[in-house]
């Protein structure tokens, strides 16, 4: 009987220990890397937006949160539509596999922060530009739309249910809610909303404000990939986990069935 | 040097957009090294 009980033991306690491993174990020598150009990025932008760009002769010193605004906005669309691209590639059968699931499911949560980033900051300008942190035209309204479609996407995905079933049916979503993200980005030259059209390809920026914008999305894109890649790692994580689970259970069934045959009557 | 107009909005956008990150990564690596326990190394295709 004693022989037995020794398949059920856990998997993880056979496991090699590595502390500088586990202190950091999504960690690569490129993440980490990429980490700190992510950092420096952060911190350029910080210098550039708050004190080396100039004021806007119209909005004064309140043009400064567009560094922060425009660039977390666009992370948000990146971040979604990377979403709906995995969700594709999972959805179809020659390149199903889940690392694209979790990297749809990492993407669509850094794209939750950005997009709550993007409404906090937009609410606190346009407090400074409109008089108001909220009013329902089109681009705002469209926005928290795209913002609320992504948290429910996150709880669909915490369903429950096997890994291929939360895949398949987030991947499902994941490309419909796709489909929001130009509505938000043309809403601005669809319905002609209180929000400002496009900026930066209109050429209205230039000199150091253009360059501090610049920064900003280069900054966040490198804090993007860096997120996407330790979160999709630490999704990985938890699914092996979960599927350890899994086997240790059926293992104790098994064992508990063997034991109650060894039981003499 | 930021004018003082309108200063707080300007400085609590930033606080609150890093600290929101810096708390999402926070929180993100906690997860990663309670699951790390439970995994061994080799199951780890990145490292």
């Amino acid at each position: 009987m004693t022989g037995s009980m020794t398949s059920t033991r856990n998997p993880a306690e056979e496991m090699q220990t590595d502390p500088t491993r586990d202190r950091a174990p999504t960690s690569t020598t490129f993440s980490r890397t990429l980490g700190l150009a992510a950092l420096a990025g952060s911190g350029w932008l910080i210098v550039f937006g708050l004190f080396l760009s100039p004021n806007d002769r119209v909005q004064k010193t309140g043009v400064r949160i567009m560094y922060v605004h425009v660039p977390s906005a666009w992370l948000a669309y990146l971040a979604f539509i990377v979403t709906g691209l995995s969700s594709i590639a999972y959805l179809w059968k020659r390149t199903r596999s889940l690392t694209w699931d979790r990297i749809a499911g990492a993407s669509a949560e850094v794209g939750v922060l950005f997009m709550g980033i993007t409404l906090v900051s937009g609410s606190l300008w346009g407090r400074i530009t409109w008089g108001t942190y909220w009013t329902w035209d089109a681009r705002l309204t469209t926005t928290a739309f795209l913002f609320v479609t992504y948290v429910g996407y996150l709880a669909v995905r915490d369903l429950g249910g096997s890994q291929q079933q939360r895949a398949k049916r987030s991947a499902v979503l994941a490309v419909l809610a796709m489909l929001e993200v130009p509505l938000v980005h043309f809403s601005v030259t669809w319905w002609r909303p209180l929000h400002q059209n496009e900026t930066v390809s209109d050429g209205k920026l230039s000199g150091l404000m253009l360059f501090t914008l610049f920064v900003g999305i280069i900054a966040f894109t490198l804090l993007y990939v860096w997120l996407v890649l330790h979160r999709q790692r630490v999704l990985a994580l938890l699914d092996q986990v979960d599927d350890q689970g899994l086997d240790v259970a059926i293992a104790e069934r098994r064992d508990e069935a063997i034991a109650a045959q060894e039981v003499p009557s | 040097m930021i004018g003082m107009l309108n200063a707080t909005f300007v400085l609590g956008s930033y606080a609150l957009t890093f600290a929101a990150i810096g708390l999402y990564t926070l929180r993100m690596l906690a997860q990663a090294r309670r699951a790390a326990r439970q995994v061994p190394p080799k199951d780890r295709p990145w490292t």
